[in-house]
């Protein structure tokens, strides 16, 4: 029991927490405000692994970092517009749409790698994002270390949350958007564009979804590999039904979350990880996911047009 | 400028448009071989030739599809329904695993008493997998489609600590594997030296089940009503509940199926790798059949096919393996937009 309070007492544990939500925290965003607008974006996890893939190719071939994120933030867009054209204008099916997306987008990284690094046995690296200390704050004791040493790209998160709460809960193009996601019938009658707003949404979205995979490659790691994303994905759309589609309460979700991930993983190295075989520590965040939305989706505040198709002019 | 529905749309739409969506798809897997610096025309004639070229590549064609029409059926079943199971790869397992808890000899039976039982419990093992997220869904509310493609991870991460745990392999030098089934519990071949499994005779007669279930009888109907307008099954007085149990049984079941195909039938044990991700290519299986079960037995030798034929292309071509999962992506989103075309015009 003392190790579990030395663990939690540790900067270094709350270090590795904001380290390991701040991926979670761009996707996450980026799922928030697609399903804000009405769209529900199962493409998620495939458009990771493009950004995942996308920033890191584009450093390795000679691009500075942050014209790297800067791609990765394209290439999501790009699987983004054809998310948007398929399921907005077209009304697809969003379940399917999205699914197809992520096959499409995992494959086509892969053959990407493939086709780029023909022989590779071990993945090249590149120089990643250091961690940048904030002079001052970072001095201070536990959350100096914990928050204030960390990475440009976390830092870009947290700044990406605030600002994706500013836009839709404090301007009237936020107040569009999420109309969208609730009454687009409204919107149209004020003789705004429902289309529009909705697949800019999925492609902004799908942006910082693909700049929450580049964060793996340029930040947290710094050489790309299959499956890495694993998963990540699927668990922010958790986390935002978890947050209750709020962007603070997601962010909040992503660093509980990212904390009990950071947990597991020092437990394995504990008495308790003699008894447990480690596949139980790795299936515990998922777990989690499961039981956080079971306990949350009772009062959980859907989107009510949400996975809704708009047609101008149909009831 | 908008899109507005047709009510009946012509044949030459139906029939159009899928048509379309191959061709663009077609187009797309040349551009991609291109870009790896093949000739296109080469690369789609050794996909076709690795396929179906001779008897061996036409019946590995046909062992490749068997568990496809399993894990096909199983999603189709779960979409008409609008039961989003995208677990089919966890229900998969979890039938592996019944198979190799009971067929490695615990059950020392002949194997025609062992072989239904063990697939009945495969069966029961998948279903298991998919009434916990039903059961999320119809208490709680929970989405499915969420818990579904974390319960894969869950399975997997089970499956590799009893692989290395209560049913490692004391003779597999180190490897992640299961004991063999005892040879009872093996699926005999179809034909004496035929490299073809009766997995496959089963899969045939799992499509033609569920398309009589689907319209001919009453559960069927069911099913179908809540998939098209839940409240309004409700409102006509059916247990919407029940329905969605009752498909979640069978489509649990039917992915749990294939674990057992390929364990009983292919492979012999459980491993890790026992699917290459059979249950995420059922969705795109089952959409390209758009969602008829003797359609799926179709799409999954399709599928099949491009999969057998791109491996022996990329020994051949030197083009990555993976064309085989892009042009399917591909496929499935251009038929999805072919469907929806069908029935949309443009109106000025």
């Amino acid at each position: 029991m003392s190790e579990l309070f030395d663990i939690l007492l540790s900067a270094s544990f709350w270090a590795a927490a904001i380290r390991i939500a701040s991926p979670l925290i761009f996707a996450a965003m980026g799922e928030l405000i697609c399903e804000r607008a009405g769209v529900l974006n199962l493409g998620i996890e495939g458009i990771m692994v493009v950004g995942a893939f996308a920033g890191w190719m584009a450093v390795y071939s000679g691009m500075g970092l942050w014209p790297g994120v800067a791609v990765a933030l394209a290439s999501g867009m790009a699987f983004g517009l054809l998310h948007a054209t398929l399921t907005v204008p077209f009304g697809l099916s969003q379940h399917v749409v999205g699914l197809g997306i992520t096959l499409l987008a995992t494959s086509a990284t892969y053959y990407a790698y493939r086709i780029a690094l023909p022989q590779v046995n071990t993945p090249p690296k590149i120089d990643a994002f250091d961690p940048y200390a904030i002079p001052g704050l970072s001095d201070l004791p536990l959350v100096g270390e914990a928050l204030f040493t960390q990475t440009p790209l976390t830092y870009a998160a947290f700044v990406t949350a605030a600002l994706v709460a500013f836009v839709l809960f404090r301007t009237p193009l936020g107040l569009a958007i999420r109309a969208c996601g609730e009454n687009p019938a409204a919107v149209a009658a004020q003789g705004l564009p429902v289309t529009g707003l909705r697949m800019g949404a999925v492609i902004v979205g799908s942006g910082l979804m693909a700049v929450g995979g580049a964060f793996l490659t340029m930040s947290a790691f710094d050489s790309f590999f299959f499956e890495m994303v694993n998963g990540r994905g699927w668990i922010c759309i958790a986390l935002v039904v978890f947050g209750a589609w709020r962007p603070g309460k997601t962010l909040l979700g992503a660093v509980l979350f990212a904390a009990f991930d950071a947990l597991q993983i020092r437990l394995q190295q504990t008495e308790l990880g003699a008894v447990l075989p480690y596949q139980a520590f790795l299936a515990a965040p998922y777990i989690l996911s499961i039981l956080a939305l079971v306990v949350m989706s009772r009062r959980a505040q859907v989107p009510a047009a949400l996975m809704v198709p708009f047609r101008k002019g149909e009831r | 400028m908008r899109l507005e529905p047709i009510p009946a749309p012509s044949l030459a739409r139906r029939a159009g448009f899928p048509a379309l969506a191959l061709g663009l798809t077609a187009l797309i897997a040349m551009g991609l071989a291109a870009l790896a610096g093949a000739a296109p025309g080469e690369v789609a004639w050794l996909v076709v030739k690795g396929a179906a070229g001779s008897k061996f590549a036409l019946l590995e064609t046909l062992n490749r599809a068997t568990p496809l029409i399993f894990t096909g059926l199983a999603v189709a079943v779960a979409f008409r329904a609008k039961l989003w199971n995208i677990g089919a790869e966890a229900q998969l397992y979890l039938g592996a695993v019944a198979t190799v808890v009971l067929g490695t000899g615990l059950l020392d039976w002949p194997a025609a008493t062992l072989l239904p039982v063990l697939a009945v419990a495969a069966m029961a093992a998948g279903a298991l997998a998919l009434l916990v997220p039903t059961f999320l869904k119809t208490r709680f509310g929970v989405d499915e489609v969420v818990t579904t493609l974390l319960l894969n991870f869950v399975a997997l991460l089970f499956v590799s600590y009893l692989l290395e745990g209560p049913l490692k392999d004391p003779m597999g030098l180190g490897w992640p594997k299961s004991e063999p089934v005892i040879d009872a519990a093996r699926l005999p071949r179809i034909a004496e030296g035929l490299r073809l499994h009766w997995g496959f005779g089963l899969a045939l007669i799992a499509a033609v089940l569920v398309w009589i279930l689907q319209t001919r009888t009453i559960w069927g109907f069911e099913i179908r009503a809540v998939g098209l307008n839940l409240k309004a099954a409700r409102f006509a007085g059916m247990p919407v509940n029940a329905v969605l149990v009752r498909t979640a049984i069978l489509s649990g079941g039917l992915a749990a199926l294939a674990g057992f195909s390929e364990v009983a039938g292919a492979k012999g044990n459980l491993t890790t790798d026992l699917s290459p991700g059979f249950g995420y290519t059922g969705i795109i299986v089952a959409m390209l059949a758009l969602l008829h079960p003797l359609g799926v037995v179709v799409a999954a030798i399709f599928v099949a096919g491009i999969f057998v034929g791109a491996d022996s292309m990329s020994r051949a071509a030197g083009v990555p393996s993976f064309i085989a999962d892009i042009t399917l992506a591909s496929a499935l989103l251009a038929m999805i937009l072919a469907l929806g075309l069908t029935s949309l015009r443009i109106r000025r």
